[in-house]
């Protein structure tokens, strides 16, 4: 139990460094890796209590994927060397409430849900019903996803794709004067249509018009 | 004491696989550039050793000896941490790829999630080699590659779901172990080829090799890198193609599972099964490298999203519709 022990005070310390330092650090792409680091510490905790297929699925979406995109956005939006001074200077002050009032409703969010799980640990029980024991958890939550949560889980389904098809009609736009490619007409292009002979008269010259 | 007998185990254990693999990832580099110049009719490395065996060698020990420089404007901490990303990246899935039915580093029970979760990550080394060089080409080179590998990454995904159905569990030894009676690659070739091209582009591998596409970005996410540290990241883009490809024959062509159920084939050890397997589909990874030209950028994203994607998407569905119409569904 004690490499157990030493190992998640390990991860859980890097974990609440990094979530220290992304707020903290002066370099926006400095802020994403250490996002990127407490993704990865997080999920070596989800691996430690047991939940494997948890671990790896939050490795494979939000450090595989939504990190890089992140990283896309600050990247491309070239903020690396904007000055993170919010606690000086006075255009940004007026943020400093609502970010309080965001992290006060969290953390009593949090509070309640531990708390409620602390003092009323048998809610647990008719869950924990359902489950097969002595099968690995990604069994257990794919026989519980797709059964008793089978609606919720069809709903945040087609939440997500309604987002993504809104960010795609808000995005897309119509532009004059843009030349497209088309992989038909190139690929089907032949000698005929690209080549041309021409006898060229000496001391004349050709006009070709392109 | 006892802490101490169990990590000397398991270091000796881990050690065990690391080294062959670095030997291997150092004589594949040798076979990579000999079948390049034998398409291509010329030589190759034939002077060190014998048949130029260690080119690869002579090539690491100059590497070594070279300076390696710091550009002044870079990001020095995240400069020098791409190159150890990728290395340890593309080392540490090894971890979970079985040789036989005992010889496995780790058999954990989501293995294949590993695999898939740590070449997810693998794009991080570009990454951040591209943007801590503080240079034009190596910037460009490290934005073309993450769009590319995310891009077929999701189709790999997909892929990978589709053997999934077919085993039931995502150990990678339990994946072999299905393959028994009839390997993967016969139901599910079109998934094979498609797998195979994915980790082409997975891998920066031509045809797909945009990010480093010499004619145009010099060598895109390496320009500002030398020495050792561009040692690093070439080794671990080969550590990278041979995991691929063991993944490629974990998948699709049974593992270490001999072709035919006979006496003689028993004989051979099973991990020498699995080394020819991954041999075979690194010499078509060679050979399409020197037949193949380079894509252009447009035709890869297209390639990704609109080809690749939707095909598999499709098979997913047909797999099922088969897997269930026909009563084969593995129960658990």
């Amino acid at each position: 139990m004690l490499a157990h022990a030493i190992f998640f005070y390990f991860f859980s310390f890097v974990a609440i460094i990094s979530a220290i330092m992304v707020t903290v650090s002066k370099n926006t792409v400095h802020s994403v890796f250490f996002l990127i680091l407490d993704f990865i510490s997080i999920s070596c905790l989800f691996i430690m209590i047991g939940a494997e297929f948890l671990g790896m699925i939050m490795l494979i979406v939000y450090v595989g994927a939504v990190a890089v995109l992140f990283l896309f956005v600050v990247m491309m939006l070239n903020v690396a060397q904007q000055k993170n001074q919010w606690f000086k200077s006075s255009e940004t002050s007026t943020h400093i409430p609502v970010g309080l009032i965001v992290s006060l409703i969290i953390f009593f969010e949090l509070i309640i849900v531990i708390g409620g799980w602390k003092y009323k640990p048998d809610i647990i029980k008719n869950f924990s019903d359902s489950l097969i024991s002595n099968s690995t958890n990604t069994h257990n939550i794919g026989s519980v996803l797709y059964t008793e949560y089978i609606h919720l889980f069809q709903i945040s389904g087609m939440i997500l794709l309604v987002a993504m098809i809104g960010a795609i009609v808000l995005t897309f736009r119509k532009r004059e004067g843009v030349k497209r490619q088309n992989y038909f007409s190139q690929i089907s292009r032949e000698k005929k249509q690209g080549v041309e002979l021409v006898e060229v008269k000496s001391n004349e010259g050709i006009k070709i018009d392109v | 004491m006892e802490y101490l007998i169990l990590l000397f185990s398991e270091i000796y254990k881990i050690l065990y696989v690391l080294i062959p693999v670095l030997v291997s990832v150092a004589m594949i580099v040798w076979l990579d550039r000999r079948i390049w110049a034998f398409v291509q009719k010329r030589r190759g490395p034939n002077v060190v050793g014998p048949f130029g065996l260690f080119q690869t060698l002579a090539d690491a020990l100059k590497y070594i000896f070279k300076e390696i420089i710091i550009p002044a404007s870079s990001n020095k901490i995240i400069f020098i941490l791409a190159p150890i990303v990728t290395m340890t990246l593309a080392l540490i899935a090894w971890a979970v790829i079985p040789f036989s039915e005992d010889y496995v580093l780790a058999d954990i029970n989501v293995g294949i999630l590993y695999i898939f979760a740590i070449s997810s990550l693998g794009v991080y080394g570009i990454i951040m080699g591209g943007w801590a060089s503080n240079s034009k080409y190596p910037f460009l080179g490290s934005i073309r590659s993450a769009a590319q590998m995310v891009s077929y990454e999701v189709s790999i995904g997909v892929i990978i779901i589709n053997v999934l159905l077919c085993v039931g569990s995502l150990n990678l030894s339990d994946i072999v172990l299905a393959q028994e009676k009839i390997w993967f690659v016969i139901p599910l070739f079109p998934m094979f080829v498609i797998f195979f091209i994915s980790s082409l582009a997975e891998t920066n591998r031509p045809p797909f090799d945009l990010p480093e596409a010499e004619a145009e970005l010099v060598a895109g996410y390496q320009t500002e890198y030398s020495g050792m540290m561009y040692a690093m990241f070439w080794l671990g883009e080969y550590a990278n193609i041979l995991l691929m490809c063991a993944l490629g024959s974990i998948l699709f062509l049974g593992g270490w599972l001999a072709p035919i159920d006979t006496p003689l084939f028993e004989m051979v050890p099973p991990p020498v099964w699995l080394i020819f397997k991954i041999l075979f589909l690194f010499v078509l990874f060679a050979l399409i490298k020197a037949i193949v030209p380079r894509y252009r950028y447009d035709q890869l994203m297209r390639l990704g999203w609109k080809v690749f994607l939707p095909f598999s998407l499709i098979w997913v569905v047909l797999t099922s519709g088969y897997l269930l119409y026909f009563d084969l569904l593995p129960v658990y």
